[in-house]
């Protein structure tokens, strides 16, 4: 994905709203664009999930078609709300969204708040930014759609912080306790929160053996090969009597050079524009890109 | 010279009824086949709310979650989010335990969640402090999109339970651990976010909530026989709250005094004071625990210890009357 050759963004990926286009490389520079625009949000988390978030996008998600609304949609929860640039991002490259708003997170008015909110975007499916929770209400998706009889989909990603939370212990129980086959869980694991490493602010080793004693199917992968997330996502929807958690290992920061295991770009930051330039640069965005989005006809 | 009184007041404790929870319980029952939609959540504790009625007779449509009662909550917004209609049930200090989950996953989207709380107040007996929960009404009151309904008696339980089914929004709804005097008239009939005048009067408004209504009506009876003529009214829906009501009550009688089994912060003592001084100020006394926490004891020996009986209630009348007249 990242293969792809300087100067061609802005005519393919950054253009045709279709699912075809939703790639990683277009959701990190939107999120980029967006935080650097707000003045403020997570790009650390949001990059390290791009990759997983394209595919479920993609491929598992009907974004863009017809049936966005049914009750028997797939639907997908960002437990990790913090990281929501790169779900918007995603969104505005499957058509949800147009571009243009994109620069308008976090600014007062805009749908893009600074954590999801269904209300504001039902496709977001819960109001999610306070870890722990997201999950919890997938869970009663989960339980919700089998109840109806359903056969939809729920997924669910988490930042691997959020497993601190008991919340997300209480929720492995009860998915396990309930064999609900139709949910997935994917852990962003980019070894990284807050203030430092996760293994400095509370381990969470050994996490697969965790999951597995919970009663989940748990299956590691790299979450920035798309042929191990292809693979990972196969194998949770052919597990059946259990809940599935794709352990995806990533890195905080993934695609930008200073920012790749740098703790700091966890928060809330501002990113100068020197800083947007570097990263773009990164992401192989063309000068004509870079140079329209600083002079503020970028998606006009 | 009410005071006087206490040494020969009539025992009030009067007959004893099902509690408010086991009126909850069988309410689930009788409305299963009606209102298809609906299931209920429990956390491991059915005898307690009175569900395990609604287990037995619906066990495709009761879930245990288990003792887990923040992931309950919020699982309940995504339940919702399906289309039906989750009863989340525990106990009330329960539900504060998970009142962020009630806040970001069920208040913030406006989701179709009924929370339904038993145990409330210094009525929970001896379970001590630790599951007597005064702070819930004030609790739930402060989140936005969230109603809060404390009804009086099984009968209103019963309707109340419709009620909020019927009700598209977010609710919060005391029940209540024990035996329950039955306080309304067999033609009473609760409507969402209206009070109640159960007894008319005068020169004073008690407008009381749960088990505090059957002590209102004490207090009236008390009053009455001092030549004191007190309006009672049971404001079993503190929000959305009756503010025309409220306003009648003061502007007819001069004084209000509210009377809760809460604390005295916050609960319905604090909303009928929020409303008053905004539409309609008038010399208010707030009968309620008085910002401490409570103590093994039999609910009406604790009422007692705690200044919630009628004869409490008739005391606050007398002060709140000589502030009016002072005024």
């Amino acid at each position: 994905m990242r293969a792809k050759a300087l100067g061609a963004l802005e005519t393919t990926e950054m253009t045709e709203p279709s699912s075809e286009t939703i790639t990683a490389r277009a959701i990190r520079i939107g999120a980029l664009l967006s935080i650097h625009s707000a003045g403020s949000g997570h790009p650390g988390g949001s990059l390290s999930c791009a990759d997983l978030l394209a595919f479920i996008a993609a491929n598992e998600l009907k974004w863009g078609e017809a049936d966005a609304t049914s009750p028997d949609r797939n639907r997908f929860v960002l437990s990790k709300g913090h990281a929501c640039p790169a779900l918007y991002a995603a969104a505005a490259q499957a058509g949800l969204i147009p571009r243009r708003q994109l620069l308008s997170l976090r600014k007062r008015g805009s749908p893009l708040q600074g954590h999801p909110n269904v209300l504001d975007l039902p496709w977001v499916e819960t109001s999610t930014g306070s870890l722990g929770q997201g999950f919890s209400a997938a869970i009663g998706m989960a339980m919700g759609l089998r109840h109806r009889g359903s056969r939809a989909r729920v997924y669910v990603m988490l930042g691997d912080g959020e497993l601190q939370e008991g919340e997300v212990w209480e929720g492995a129980m009860c998915a396990a306790h309930y064999r609900l086959d139709n949910l997935c869980a994917v852990v962003d694991y980019n070894k990284m929160q807050s203030d430092d490493l996760n293994a400095n602010i509370m381990g969470l080793e050994p996490l697969q053996a965790k999951w597995t004693a919970f009663g989940w199917n748990s299956v590691e992968l790299d979450g920035h090969d798309p042929k191990a997330i292809a693979e990972a996502f196969d194998a949770a929807r052919a597990c059946r009597g259990r809940p599935s958690v794709l352990i995806a290992h990533t890195k905080k920061g993934r695609g930008v050079s200073y920012m790749e295991g740098m703790p700091l770009w966890h928060g809330s930051v501002r990113l100068s524009d020197e800083d947007l330039r570097t990263a773009l640069a990164d992401l192989g965005a063309s000068e004509t890109f870079v140079a329209s989005y600083f002079s503020g006809t970028l998606w006009r | 010279m009410i005071a006087a009184m206490r040494e020969s007041a009539p025992q009030l404790i009067g007959s004893s009824g099902d509690s408010l929870r086991e009126a909850f319980g069988k309410a689930l029952v009788e409305l299963a086949d009606r209102y298809p939609s609906f299931v209920v959540l429990d956390a491991d504790i059915a005898g307690g709310t009175g569900v395990h009625h609604f287990r037995k007779a619906r066990p495709d449509r009761f879930f245990q979650l288990g003792i887990a009662e923040q992931n309950m909550m919020a699982l309940a917004g995504g339940f919702a989010a399906t289309g039906a209609i989750p009863f989340v049930t525990t106990f009330a200090v329960f539900c504060l335990r998970a009142l962020e989950q009630a806040r970001l996953s069920v208040a913030y989207p406006k989701r179709n969640v009924k929370i339904v709380a038993s145990h409330p107040g210094l009525d929970v007996g001896p379970d001590g402090a630790s599951a007597q929960c005064l702070e819930d009404l004030a609790a739930f009151r402060a989140l936005p999109n969230m109603a809060v309904v404390s009804p009086a008696d099984p009968l209103e339980v019963a309707q109340a339970t419709e009620a909020i089914l019927l009700h598209d929004g977010p609710v919060y709804m005391r029940t209540g651990r024990s035996p329950a005097r039955r306080v309304l008239d067999a033609d009473y009939r609760f409507a969402l976010c209206r009070g109640r005048v159960l007894r008319e009067g005068r020169d004073v408004t008690l407008v009381a909530c749960g088990v505090e209504v059957a002590r209102a009506l004490d207090a009236a009876a008390l009053l009455s026989t001092r030549g004191i003529s007190a309006r009672v009214v049971n404001l079993s829906t503190l929000k959305p709250i009756d503010v025309d009501l409220l306003v009648d009550c003061a502007r007819r009688t001069g004084c209000v005094v509210t009377a809760e089994d809460h604390s005295i912060i916050g609960g319905l003592g604090g909303a009928v004071a929020e409303t008053l001084a905004s539409y309609a100020p008038a010399p208010m006394e707030l009968v309620g625990v008085r910002d401490v926490f409570g103590e093994s004891g039999e609910p009406e020996e604790l009422a007692q210890a705690y200044g919630l009986t009628g004869l409490h209630i008739a005391e606050a009348a007398e002060r709140a009357l000589s502030r009016k007249r002072r005024s």
